[in-house]
């Protein structure tokens, strides 16, 4: 069978299988579309979380980002990582305690206040749906590779499949769902890079294959080699960083705090029968991800070594095939720059402006290469490569059979569905249980309630689809600016709420907006008002945007906790819920309220 | 549902955060610490192949996320059962 045929079957067993598992696991009541019933064991609950945090950017843009950046990748895989021991360290025990349906449920009743469950809710919703466009972008990548649609009706059929179950199901549809997501992502992400991992260094567990010896009689490590490779191409070497040591600190602790603040990662500990379950979820979910987390570094390392190795000094005509199929996606290009046929590979950008632009009329030229209208650059490298082809076509950089390939792209597209599917969920709880059920309409019944949640995530999901065919910019990147809001803006009013009986409505809604408003004036100043000063010099304290939310933090500390000291001491009732939510026993299943 | 007194719960709670400070002090020695701090330092040093900071960085700090996050469940149902504050009798 051929890849195309066996990646359509891939792709459509999946969604066969997500779809029946939606059908079976129908939400009857807000309480199974909110937290799934509230009954999941924590080893599924782990699973469940694991598919809905590793996302499009986790699958598909990470390893390729470590791959072109090397160790500054690092800030990834920690903050990714290293939040998950705050959140069960700081936030997970005592929000399952509290036992309500949201996040903002829980500001808005520990703040005692309408307004604070409205800013939260609001930041919830600001949050997620940064987050969500990176993965109906990724929905959007993987369809125009793999199954050669159009981007565009690639996003339209990923909407429609999220549709089903998220709609139908709602939470509990959601958790099944990722569950046998997470299956299909971690095995399609597993067997390229132990394949490749014994390609490169005959070890068959890529962690370890990853510090080991290239098998190629060099008597050099894998990482020895990419640097020697990488300084001879003009590259700065693998295992040495550029960014400075305070934006490193910076974006860890962003990308950290970010993570503990994540609504859709907090309302999953919602899920689990009581107090002990949410702190143990948290480590079998760490588990889960860890398995990914630990082999991207190294799928990045061999699939940058492979990389050089096929293309560099290679001529054209014998480029093997996957360099063409990519082309036609525009994700990587030549430009034959001193007219000789060989793709000479190096340090620099390729072109200018660096995305290539295809001539119009699809012309070829003199070497069959599509040819391109953007102008040439100084620099001596003619390979444009997008960093978020590195995993979907590390495969056939490697020369895997099909049935590999299409692996990879059933697994890519279960990646961003789950993720966008746990994010959809968490939008439309927001609207129908915190912004109409408890502000706006209260009068509503539960099963009114469920229909507008149904309908909240029925538009949630369109506006998402729209972000897909229209994307804001690259996955990764939009990704990242969300954990910067979520660390400004959430983060600290959970822990605070947890942490300080002292903090009262006045110091948690003032840090929220404080928080929000400067880490996204700072990052639309630099990305979008005035991106050409976007550099260390003119960075506050030397910190990217993408850092800053760890600012934004603090900022939203300081002010919190000034405030609060200024104004009335909360209610003795909400101290009261204080001590409460500080003692595992005793937590009731979650109900309406 | 057990009911404890106020004295009962306030020493649950001093136990939660002295075993969190310390948990917490780890977490930030390697992550903060080992893998961008004293990164540079320590690469000189090497391990199965690696350069330490950047082994660290990259792979180590996560096996000890993983398993910081298991001791203070493990440590934590002995404190909830020694203050009788567990969560063992309820229902699931």
């Amino acid at each position: 069978m051929s890849t195309q045929m066996l990646t359509y079957l891939f792709v459509g067993l999946s969604f066969a299988l997500y779809i029946g598992i939606a059908i079976w696991s129908r939400a009857g009541s807000t309480k199974d579309f909110y937290i799934a019933g509230g009954g999941v064991h924590p080893v599924v609950n782990g699973m469940a979380t694991a598919a809905d945090w590793m996302s499009a950017a986790s699958f598909i843009s990470m390893a390729g980002i470590i791959s072109f950046i090397g160790r500054d990748g690092s800030v990834y895989l920690l903050g990714w990582t290293g939040g998950y021991v705050l959140l069960a360290f700081l936030l997970a025990p005592y929000l399952r305690k509290f036992g309500r349906f949201t996040v903002p449920d829980f500001i808005g009743e520990r703040y005692y206040s309408q307004a604070a469950r409205i800013v939260a809710a609001v930041c919830l919703i600001f949050v997620s749906f940064t987050y969500v466009a990176g993965q109906m972008r990724g929905v959007g990548i993987v369809f125009s590779r793999f199954l050669e649609v159009d981007v565009n009706t690639g996003v339209i059929i990923g909407m429609a499949v999220v549709f089903m179950y998220a709609v139908l199901g709602g939470m509990k549809g959601i958790t099944y769902t990722q569950v046998a997501q997470y299956c299909v992502l971690i095995f399609a992400y597993m067997v390229p890079a132990i394949f490749i991992s014994i390609m490169i260094t005959g070890n068959p567990i890529p962690q370890l294959g990853f510090g080991a010896e290239v098998t190629d009689g060099s008597g050099l490590s894998v990482l020895q080699k990419l640097d020697g490779v990488l300084l001879d191409l003009g590259f700065g070497a693998y295992t040495a960083g550029t960014k400075s040591t305070i934006d490193v600190f910076a974006i860890t602790a962003a990308l950290m705090f970010g993570t503990a603040g994540l609504p859709h990662v907090l309302v999953r500990f919602f899920t689990v029968p009581k107090v002990s379950d949410a702190r143990l979820s948290a480590g079998y979910a760490l588990v889960f991800i860890a398995i990914l987390y630990t082999t991207a570094p190294a799928v990045a390392s061999f699939a940058r070594l492979n990389l050089v190795d096929t293309v560099h000094n290679t001529a054209y005509d014998e480029a093997p095939e996957w360099f063409g199929n990519w082309e036609n996606t525009g994700l990587i290009a030549w430009q034959d720059k001193n007219d000789d046929g060989i793709m000479q590979y190096g340090a620099g950008a390729a072109l200018s402006p660096a995305k290539p632009i295809f001539d119009v009329d699809g012309t070829l030229g003199s070497h069959g290469e599509r040819l391109l209208t953007n102008k040439s650059t100084e620099s001596a490298n003619e390979v444009y490569i997008d960093r978020d082809i590195m995993v979907l076509a590390n495969p056939e950089i490697a020369g895997l059979p099909g049935w590999v390939i299409a692996l990879v792209a059933a697994g890519g597209v279960a990646a961003a569905l789950s993720t966008a599917a746990g994010l959809l969920l968490v939008i439309s709880s927001a609207i129908s249980h915190d912004l109409l059920k408890q502000t706006f309409i209260p009068k509503i019944t539960e099963k009114q309630e469920l229909l507008y949640a149904r309908l909240a995530a029925a538009v949630a999901v369109c506006i998402a689809g729209l972000f897909g065919i229209y994307p804001p910019a690259f996955v990764a990147q939009v990704v990242a600016f969300a954990f910067g809001l979520a660390a400004a803006s959430l983060f600290p009013a959970l822990l605070l709420g947890i942490f300080s009986k002292r903090a009262n409505k006045e110091g948690a809604i003032s840090g929220m907006l404080a928080g929000l408003v400067f880490t996204f004036a700072y990052i639309a100043y630099f990305k979008f008002v005035a991106p050409e000063l976007n550099s260390a010099e003119y960075w506050l304290w030397g910190i990217s945007p993408e850092g800053i939310g760890a600012i934004g933090m603090l900022l939203n500390f300081a002010i919190a906790m000034t405030i609060s000291r200024l104004t009335a001491k909360p209610p003795a009732t909400v101290q009261a819920l204080v001590d409460n939510i500080r003692i595992p026993s005793g937590a009731k299943a979650a109900e309406n309220h | 549902m057990k009911t404890t007194s106020t004295e009962n719960n306030k020493a649950y709670w001093r136990a939660n955060i002295s075993l969190l400070t310390k948990l917490l002090t780890i977490w930030f020695i390697v992550s903060f610490g080992c893998s961008i701090i004293l990164a540079d330092w320590l690469d000189q040093f090497s391990l199965f192949g690696f350069k330490l900071g950047f082994w660290f960085a990259q792979q180590g700090a996560i096996y000890v996320f993983v398993a910081l996050i298991f001791i203070y469940a493990w440590r934590m149902k002995i404190i909830d059962r020694q203050f009788g504050v567990s969560d063992d009798e309820d229902e699931a």
